[in-house]
């Protein structure tokens, strides 16, 4: 990062002005760096007012405390700096680290550990962490005589293996001998509150072990509260929201660009926008009559006393299916009880079904406040951010599939991209960094961009941000959607890059204009040759789109491209896949 | 002079052959559109590249490229199709293109839609039935039209074979068509050659017809090269040669003019092939290659002059054309509804408005004509008036036949109007790349506008040859009706007056770039003095060609 800033004509600030900002920020990395510019854009918005947190100076004693996160958009490292400002009250030194960028046997050094685990894919640790949790997890652990821990669980109970990874982690250290000095909680997606209770707890806990042996002071991350965030969003205005995929298509997907102008939120490519909408009328009504209710009866919610509609529609979570949603009707209803335990089932079922499936398939008798209390709080969606911030100043692009199908005999659709197919005239966001999707800092690194359907979104961000920055490396962009005629997101413009020779290569798999079904892996081992030279010459690999089948056909096409091309064995493709991954050139957002 | 080769002269003769990159266009995914320059090869292979000109502007807002379909001509001498042949058709037109055939102005057939990916599994459906798209389009001899008449049968069927003849003579031979699109392989063990074209084929497209008197339905005076057929007691005696017929104009480019074909002799039956190879020699060696739009045998026998053009002629003919002999043409359009044939069978010729063979809400044209081809044993033969003829229909097969039109509500149009049996539209919009205004869908409305006009002057069975083009190029043989309108931009066409009812004379263009009630309003006043003034049994066209001169053109709104 080079630092010298090349003046501007009538700058603002004074000579030692710029000094001051340059001693100030010494030593920052690219992500804070990042941050600090969006902190301060929020600071002009507030005109100036001071900061309502400052940072007090470390002044702690005792051996400390490390927090290790394992996150992947965001939430669980966000915790971990709430902790580092709690153990500072404590006169606690505390030290953050990535499970993603530690090694595993660093644990065994280590006195006191608070953990805040993520489970992502399907009851899976984070991206990136699986090394460290395949040491601590594995028959051939090492003891933890002398750690003290503590486990706070991030997960979804709108999926079967809720706060798997967090669980799993917390026996496994027991199982090592280690002592747990604070109860594992397992968090929810809306976890502000139960994490904020047992941070402080584990703060306290922590600090009471902490005054027989010192430690060195060690305080790295600034963190105070970004202006905007998931409970503070920015209201922005909507400037397009235009379909974008052919009239014969099966699907509607829309491009939707945002005014974030003067908001105070800057973004990298490969960063996600937080959606805090509400749900579209039809579906409130929709599982009114399914649970035959009256939506004007008014309910109590979180201290206020709304209209039953008003808490369905913009507090609570009335599409996605929760565990504690199906539980609250196990109570009451036995036939759903014993099925709950089988996984297979649950995992199914939570995938197949909406809030108003299970109102007609489970049927109880509800009234408004008991079914407003069994649903749990309505969560952001995510978008992967598909506009370059320098080319599109103040501005965000998303590229959204407009859920809407039908099944089990009714129609259905998705809260958030239902909203957005509403046509509102503004939208609620905030900004979800994705620090482990980030385009290559060498300007001259060959990237690789595989991706189906909305996949494609942070690769519009990639090339349009690459290309103006004037970078020479090489693109290469394999895309996959259903049909050429109606599906090919974005296509002028990937035909015009394709031209002008800034996508090098350009393969593309249209899975139905032919009878057998052709995915972006098929053109992977097709493209085997090249693909194994480019990773040779250095070239990043990125992944995106659908979790569930896309990323893991992908990755098996990349093992079987580097066996058959590079020679590997199928052990020695693994680990040199695992090592793209560690040195951070193979990188997945997938949904 | 040896003047510049245009660009697609250029183009043809590195063409290898009309091969053009067109194998590397057809893999390439990433786009539904062929490269550039295979656009104009792939017309030789009777392949257009168009796109959906509905959707342009919200394929550009949706950052999708335009909606590239492709049109695919088969090409059908004389327009004889079998009933199986017709089956194939109808399933391809279903599976691939838009579930639509559309008759053409030569007796052909098109389809509409089709997407790249399924090109060739059409073409080589299209082949399987013994019917090819090869040299459908491009600079090549076209489609060979012949009267589908059967009323004269011995006539009739010695005709179709002398056009049939002719069709196979001049077929381009390059193996180009079928390594593309039917077996795949480049066998090129011999060198390619093309005996009659060479490598650069014809300077433009060149069209033959063989009419029949007294039906002019082939329109012989807009064909490059026509054979009118002579007969004497019952027998074909020969042909009058006719050369120089041609309609595209262009706006606005007096260099460019429709014109009508000159007869410049009689031949035999079989000095038919010699006559028709010599004729398109000459084209290919004198017509114009640096300009196309000046490339057409028109005129290369304008530059010229016709006796030039008839002492080349009679140089390389063996022997040479004697005089022409008498014939006479009544009328061009097509006798709809029953009609018994010289042989005792029947033939039903149903008008297919705007040949567009198609299930509408009510009239369900493509599925019953598909029911009356599997139980049909005769032919089903395609008019130069885009309808079609139930032909050989055996005495007690004809009200199983009326019953099939009645399931699928088909009205042979028996009881319609004169002009509304004779109206001919181009494709022009959605698929028509060259389209400025509407033909094919605004046809129905302003017949209907028409009608009431002739309603209100007591001209209700007027039989008026009425013809819209979406623009100049002349695709329904505008110039030769008695009333047109050549497309200029949306919604605006000129009027022009003047053709004969037998189609042996141009009309004049009379107003320019009209609205549709400035179109209504010329025409009634037109019509009223015609019904006032007209003498008797006076043809409308004739009428006006007359009074031309006094009634001067319109100045345009
Ligand atoms: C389908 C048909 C009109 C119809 O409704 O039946 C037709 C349709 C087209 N004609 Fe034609 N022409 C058709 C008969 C004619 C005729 C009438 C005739 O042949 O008796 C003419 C006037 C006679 C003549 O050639 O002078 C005609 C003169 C043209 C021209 C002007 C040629 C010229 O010499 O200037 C063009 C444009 C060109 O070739 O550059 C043209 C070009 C076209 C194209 C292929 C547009 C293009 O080049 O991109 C049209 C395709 C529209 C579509 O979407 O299907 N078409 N075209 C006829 C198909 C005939 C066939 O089966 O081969
Ligand atoms: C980092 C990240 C990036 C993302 N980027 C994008 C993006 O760029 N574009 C994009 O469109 N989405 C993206 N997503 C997914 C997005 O966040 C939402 O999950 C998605 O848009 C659906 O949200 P919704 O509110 O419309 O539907 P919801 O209201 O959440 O409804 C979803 C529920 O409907 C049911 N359901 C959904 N589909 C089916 C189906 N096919 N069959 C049966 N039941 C079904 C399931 O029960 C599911 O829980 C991303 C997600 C993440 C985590
Ligand atoms: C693609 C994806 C898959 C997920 N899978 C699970 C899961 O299997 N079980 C679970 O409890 N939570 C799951 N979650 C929810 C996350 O654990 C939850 O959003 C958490 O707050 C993320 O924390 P982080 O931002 O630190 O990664 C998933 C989230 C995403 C985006
Ligand atoms: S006359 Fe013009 S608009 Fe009509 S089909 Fe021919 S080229 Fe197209």
């Amino acid at each position: 990062m080079s630092s010298a800033v090349q003046p501007v004509q009538a700058m603002p600030l004074s000579a030692d002005g710029l000094d001051e900002l340059h001693q100030a920020v010494a030593g920052f990395d690219r992500e804070q760096l990042l941050w600090t510019s969006g902190y301060l854009a929020g600071l002009a918005r507030l005109e100036g007012e001071p900061p309502p947190h400052t940072p007090a100076s470390a002044a702690a004693t005792g051996e400390g405390l490390t927090v290790f996160f394992a996150t992947e958009t965001g939430n669980s490292r966000k915790i971990a700096g709430d902790i580092v400002s709690a153990g500072q009250a404590h006169g606690l030194t505390v030290d953050t680290v990535d499970l993603a960028r530690c090694k595993p046997r660093q644990l065994a050094r280590t006195r006191n550990a608070l953990f805040v685990v993520a489970t992502h894919g399907i009851g899976e640790p984070p991206e990136g962490t699986d090394g460290f949790f395949d040491v601590w997890l594995g028959d051939t652990a090492p003891a933890l005589a002398n750690l003290r821990y503590g486990v706070l669980a991030l997960g979804d109970s709108s999926y079967a293996d809720f706060c798997e990874a967090g669980r799993q982690l917390d026996t496994a250290l027991a199982n090592c001998g280690a002592t747990r000095i604070i109860e594992r909680v397992d968090c929810d997606v809306d976890f502000t509150a139960a994490a904020g209770h047992w941070v402080e707890k584990a703060v306290k806990m922590a600090a009471a072990c902490d005054d027989e042996t010192p430690g060195k002071a060690v305080l790295r991350a600034v963190s105070s509260p970004a202006p905007i965030d998931r409970k503070r969003p920015h209201r922005a205005p909507v400037i397009v929201n235009q379909r974008i995929t052919g009239r014969r298509s099966s699907r509607d997907v829309r491009h939707v660009e945002l005014d974030i102008d003067g908001a105070g939120l800057a973004y990298l490519p490969g960063d996600s926008l937080g959606v805090v909408s509400s749900n579209p009328p039809r579906i409130v009504d929709a599982v009114l009559e399914a649970a035959g209710l009256d939506g004007d009866v008014i309910v109590a919610l979180d201290g206020d006393d709304l209209a039953a509609a008003a808490a369905l529609g913009e507090r609570l979570e009335i599409t996605a299916v929760s565990r504690p949603f199906l539980d609250a009707i196990a109570r009451r209803e036995d036939g759903l009880s014993q099925k709950l335990s089988d996984r297979a089932f649950l995992r199914d079922y939570l995938e197949t079904r909406q809030v108003v499936d299970v109102l007609h398939e489970f049927p109880v008798d509800w009234t408004e406040q008991s079914l407003v209390d069994a649903l749990r709080r309505l969560p952001p969606r995510l978008y992967s951010i598909a506009s370059a911030p320098n080319v599109n100043p103040g501005e965000a692009h998303i590229t959204v599939t407009v859920l809407d199908y039908e099944r089990f005999g009714r129609a259905h659709w998705g809260s958030a991209s239902g909203f957005l197919a509403d046509e509102p005239s503004s939208v609620p966001v905030y900004i979800e960094q994705n620090p482990r999707f980030r385009l290559p800092e060498d300007a001259d690194a060959p990237v690789v961009m595989i991706g189906a359907g909305t996949g494609v979104a942070p690769y519009r961000a990639f090339v349009e941000q690459r290309r103006e920055l004037g970078q020479r490396g090489p693109n290469w962009l394999i895309f996959g959607n259903r049909n050429l005629d109606s599906d090919f997101l974005y296509q002028q413009e990937w035909l015009q890059y394709h031209e002008e020779g800034y996508l090098r290569h350009l393969d593309v798999a249209f899975s139905r204009d032919q009878a057998d079904k052709i995915y972006v892996q098929h053109r992977i081992m097709e493209q085997g040759r090249r693909l194994v030279d480019w990773i040779d010459q250095g070239a990043f690999l990125y992944v995106c789109g659908d979790a569930k089948c896309m990323a893991v056909d992908v990755h098996a096409a990349i093992l079987a491209v580097l066996e058959q091309y590079a020679g590997l064995s199928g052990e020695a493709a693994v680990e040199r896949l695992d090592e793209l991954r560690a040195s951070g050139r193979y990188l997945r957002d997938v949904y | 002079m040896t003047r510049e080769q245009s660009p697609v002269e250029k183009l043809k003769a590195r063409s290898n052959f009309l091969r053009g990159t067109l194998a590397a266009s057809l893999s390439n995914l990433v786009s539904g559109a062929l490269a550039g320059d295979d656009t104009q090869i792939s017309k030789f292979h009777g392949v257009y590249q168009q796109d959906n000109r509905d959707e342009r502007a919200e394929r550009n807002r949706q950052k999708l490229e335009p909606a590239w379909r492709f049109m695919i001509r088969a090409r059908i001498p004389g327009g004889i199709v079998t009933p199986a042949q017709w089956r194939d058709l109808d399933a391809l037109a279903r599976r691939y293109a838009d579930a639509s055939l559309r008759l053409t102005t030569r007796q052909a057939i098109q389809f509409h839609g089709v997407i790249k990916c399924d090109l060739r599994n059409t073409i080589r459906g299209i082949n399987d039935t013994l019917l090819d798209t090869l040299a459908a389009c491009g600079d090549v001899n076209r489609n060979v039209m012949c009267a589908p008449l059967a009323n004269f049968s011995a006539i009739h069927t010695q005709a179709l074979q002398v056009a049939q003849a002719i069709s196979n003579h001049l077929t381009p031979r390059t193996r180009a068509y079928h390594e593309l699109w039917l077996d795949g392989e480049n066998v090129a063990a011999e060198p390619e050659h093309e005996p009659l074209y060479g490598s650069s084929y014809l300077p433009r497209k060149f069209k033959i017809a063989v009419a029949i008197p007294p039906v002019n339905d082939v329109d012989i005076y807009a064909q490059d090269l026509g054979f009118i057929a002579i007969a004497r007691d019952g027998e074909l005696a020969g042909f009058n040669v006719t050369v120089g017929g041609g309609m595209g104009v262009t706006h606005g480019d007096a260099a460019t003019y429709p014109r009508a074909a000159d007869a410049i002799g009689f031949c035999s039956p079989d000095q038919a092939i010699a006559v028709a190879e010599q004729v398109v020699l000459l084209q290919r060696d004198f017509g114009d290659r640096s300009n196309r739009r000046h490339a057409r045998l028109k005129y290369t026998i304008d530059d010229r002059g016709v006796d030039w053009f008839r002492e080349a002629l009679a140089t390389r003919l063996d022997t040479p054309l004697t005089a022409p002999r008498a014939f006479r043409f009544t009328h061009r359009g097509d006798p709809v509804g029953w009609a018994r044939a010289a042989d005792g069978c029947w033939n039903l010729t149903i008008h297919v408005p705007q040949g567009r063979v198609r299930d509408g809400d009510e009239a369900r044209l493509l599925s019953g004509l598909n029911a009356i081809a599997s139980s049909h044993a005769g032919e089903f033969r395609l008019t130069p008036n885009q309808n079609l003829i139930v032909a050989g229909v055996p005495d007690d097969g004809r009200s199983a036949i009326d019953r099939q039109l009645a399931d699928y509500g088909i009205d042979t149009l028996q009881s319609a109007s004169g002009l509304r049996q004779q109206a001919l539209a181009c494709v022009a919009l959605p698929t028509c790349g060259l389209a400025m205004a509407e033909a094919e869908r605004y046809l129905p409305d302003f017949s209907n506008a028409v009608e009431r006009l002739l309603a209100r002057h007591g001209l209700e069975d007027l039989p008026l040859s009425l013809r819209i083009s979406g623009c100049p190029n002349g695709c329904s043989r505008p110039y030769l009706a008695e009333v047109a309108l050549v497309g200029k931009a949306p919604g605006r066409y000129n009027l022009h007056l003047g053709g004969s009812v037998n189609g042996d004379r141009l009309n004049t263009m009379v107003a320019e770039n009209l609205d549709e009630a400035g179109i209504l309003a010329e025409l009634d006043r037109r019509l009223a003095r015609y019904a006032e003034s007209r003498q008797h049994g006076e043809a409308f066209g004739d009428f006006a060609a007359r009074t031309a001169r006094t009634e001067g053109a319109v100045t345009p709104a």
